[in-house]
């Protein structure tokens, strides 16, 4: 059968389909890749656990009770049949009693089950400020009865919840990640945007530099840098020295990532065009050539920050990037270190499946964007 | 071949030179020095130093001099002498506190490499050659837990199983009899029956790495006209497999070790703090912590060098199997 023969409505579609906008092409290419989009609701699951951290930790992360030191995980329940026999529902913790451990010669706290205490939602607790800002004195979760102990993840050596303290730890972790790699990302834009556009000797340098950098290994680097800060700053000061340091190897990456997209685009003829048009260079960076790679960046951008939250947590699980008070998942598992501690405390080591989680979510993002800022690809 | 080795030569001796001067940048970094450390530990003792006694340490160990003057003082002396200087805290020659601990990395190093290379060099074939089949698919899953779990954290999850399943604590290099005794087979297998766990924590990511690449390297070559060619005249297929594409796609997985090197370096000092190894690692730590300049600096420095080493020789493996690079004179 030809074309011909066929009537007219088959031939022609029935409405010409809109054109679709670059943006809407990388979407519809991103919802392909199904780990992706998940990982984009994982990502933004931590990200709004780090934003409203205070809000949904039940308590601060520096409360401690030497009541409950090593406390077991209690878990979370929700139903239960009462004295009666009838069914009931509502959030309970189970309470604890104290044994004996003959072996270690010290006391442990293991789940009593006879015991149950209520948990409520919405609960009132002292006053206290989200974000810094917004003062609130209500918690997402928390215990009804006042003293009675809420360890749903268990309790560190000094009785504090770890759940409470994960979630903090999830905050600095998470912007650490985020703040270094924004400030790669601005060396990266600009030393790597320099060297691309103009190339030359600066280029070759700002090349051999990055290959130089890029040959050594980095935990000494980061540890020798790390030691040199001076000790009585505060930890605000180190948390963002801490920063700075991890994001001077970092930006090496974004750097050839953006020196790569200004060498590809610089030959490319709309640009020669708005050259030759006597626009300044300025111009056809920021109106030509920046909207024609920022996909790239932000998938680069995206891939470079698991590295940075890798490269904290080993920092401050060897004791060198942040200090006590400040709470991140490094810190958290450095109080894991000890075998004997983590054999009759493991759930100490539950910070490290945040990190495990983080870090794939953030990969398999990344992978995406990747894929999604070139929707014409493959 | 011959302008080749010298360009790499020369600019590997502009890179150690690179090295050695951030090293001791970044040790003369403390806005303290040792010796304000060790006064404010006499002093917490309750002793009294006096500033005349003060001085004349100063002098001893050159600390009053500008930074270039200082530099050449310590370079000059490693490569007139190989003196690295004297370790504060040891009160010790650096030198002798680590080459034992500097071969202890590079055989742990090592032996992480060969082990990587010989798993991920046929799971990367097998994943390859079964695209999609349950293999590839473990394979897959295996590559992205190794990129996410920080083998900090693989370390002590090893530990705390061997710990609660077999009683056992893993860690050290050798048993305490075994320590100071010179290599025999007894020695050497009971090194083997300690390094086993470190070396699989260290080869597992970039293990994980390595299948990937093969198995994308392979792909490509896979598709290539040649392999129907050889398919066609009826040779056996692992022939037709491992005789060819394999062979091409080994190349650029030997350039990976100069990437894979740096990380690898990176992960046994963590690694080695964990598991207490008596390596590099635990040594630089404590060094740095106690403001120990000579040590730090001479380690941060050896295990830069190390890598640059590392990575020329396997620019030359990969000059030796690929005439290409070979011929071509350079980069």
């Amino acid at each position: 059968m030809t074309a011909e023969t066929l009537p007219r409505e088959h031939v022609l579609p029935e409405a010409v389909p809109v054109r679709e906008s670059q943006a809407g092409l990388m979407w519809r290419r991103f919802r392909q890749h199904r780990l992706a989009v998940w990982s984009l609701w994982i990502v933004a699951a931590f990200y709004f656990v780090a934003l409203f951290a205070e809000f949904l930790a039940p308590f601060e992360p520096s409360a401690y009770n030497p009541r409950y030191t090593y406390a077991a995980p209690q878990g979370l329940h929700f139903s239960y049949t009462d004295e009666e026999g009838s069914w009931r529902f509502g959030p309970y913790v189970y309470g604890y009693k104290v044994e004996i451990d003959q072996a270690a010669m010290r006391r442990t706290f293991v789940v009593d089950k006879e015991v149950r205490h209520p948990v409520g939602f919405f609960v009132e607790t002292k006053p206290y400020h989200l974000l810094g800002i917004i003062p609130m004195n209500v918690k997402l979760f928390g215990p009804t009865e006042p003293r009675a102990p809420l360890y749903i993840l268990g309790a560190d050596r000094l009785g504090r919840d770890l759940l409470s303290r994960l979630i903090h730890g999830t905050r600095i972790s998470l912007s650490i990640g985020l703040i270094g790699v924004v400030l790669s990302l601005f060396f990266g834009v600009i030393i790597g945007g320099f060297s691309g556009y103009y190339g030359g000797w600066f280029d070759s340098v700002v090349q051999r530099v990055i290959e130089f950098i890029r040959s050594l290994p980095t935990i000494p680097l980061w540890l020798g840098l790390a030691a040199a800060l001076p000790r009585d700053w505060s930890s605000l000061q180190i948390y963002f020295a801490i920063t700075v340091i991890l994001s001077l190897i970092g930006w090496t990456e974004l750097a050839r990532v953006v020196r790569g997209r200004f060498l590809a685009l610089r030959t490319e003829d709309f640009v020669t065009a708005a050259r030759l048009d006597g626009a300044s260079d300025w111009r056809v960076i920021t109106r030509h050539m920046v909207p024609n790679f920022m996909s790239h960046i932000i998938a680069a951008t995206t891939l470079a920050i698991p590295g940075m939250i890798l490269a904290e947590t080993a920092l401050s699980f060897l004791g060198l990037g942040l200090q006590a008070p400040i709470v991140s998942w490094g810190t958290l598992l450095q109080e894991a270190q000890n075998i004997r501690t983590l054999a009759s405390a493991p759930w100490l080591l539950l910070p490290g499946v945040a990190v495990v989680v983080a870090i794939l979510a953030l990969n398999f993002l990344g992978d995406g964007l990747r894929d999604a800022a070139d929707p014409y690809g493959r | 071949m011959l302008r080749f080795l010298t360009t790499r030569l020369i600019s590997m001796v502009l890179t150690i030179w690179a090295v050695s001067f951030v090293a001791f940048a970044i040790i003369q970094l403390p806005p303290g020095d040792y010796l304000t450390a060790y006064m404010a530990r006499i002093a917490a003792e309750g002793e009294r130093v006096t500033a005349a006694e003060m001085e004349a340490m100063r002098q001893q160990y050159g600390l009053g001099d500008p930074f270039l003057i200082q530099y050449w003082k310590w370079i000059s002396g490693i490569f007139g002498s190989g003196d690295f200087g004297q370790s504060f805290e040891w009160k010790r020659p650096v030198t002798s506190l680590i080459w034992g601990r500097l071969g202890n990395s590079i055989l742990l190093e090592g032996l992480a490499v060969l082990v990587m290379w010989l798993v991920a060099l046929p799971i990367g074939v097998y994943a390859a050659v079964r695209k999609y089949s349950l293999g590839d698919y473990l394979a897959t899953v295996f590559g992205f837990l190794g990129l996410a779990v920080p083998n900090f954290l693989f370390a002590l999850v090893l530990m705390y199983l061997s710990y609660v399943w077999f009683g056992t604590t893993l860690g050290g290099l050798f048993s305490q009899e075994f320590e100071r005794a010179h290599w025999s087979l007894p020695r050497i297998w009971d090194f083997f029956s300690h390094a086993w766990a470190p070396i699989i924590v260290l080869a597992t990511a970039g293990t994980a790495q390595l299948i990937r690449i093969m198995r994308a390297n392979l792909l490509d070559e896979l598709k290539k006209p040649y392999v129907t060619t050889a398919r066609a005249k009826g040779l056996p297929e692992w022939k037709v497999i491992v005789k060819y594409p394999v062979r091409v796609a080994l190349n650029p997985l030997v350039s990976t070790i100069g990437w894979l090197l740096p990380t690898l370096v990176s992960s046994s000092v963590i690694v080695s703090v964990v598991m207490s190894l008596p390596t590099a690692g635990p040594l630089l730590l404590r060094s740095l912590t106690s403001q120990d300049m000579y040590l730090a600096g001479a380690i941060i420095m050896l295990l830069g060098v190390l890598t640059v080493v590392g990575t020329l020789i396997s620019d030359l493996i990969l000059a030796w199997i690929d005439p290409r690079i070979r011929h071509g004179g350079g980069r």
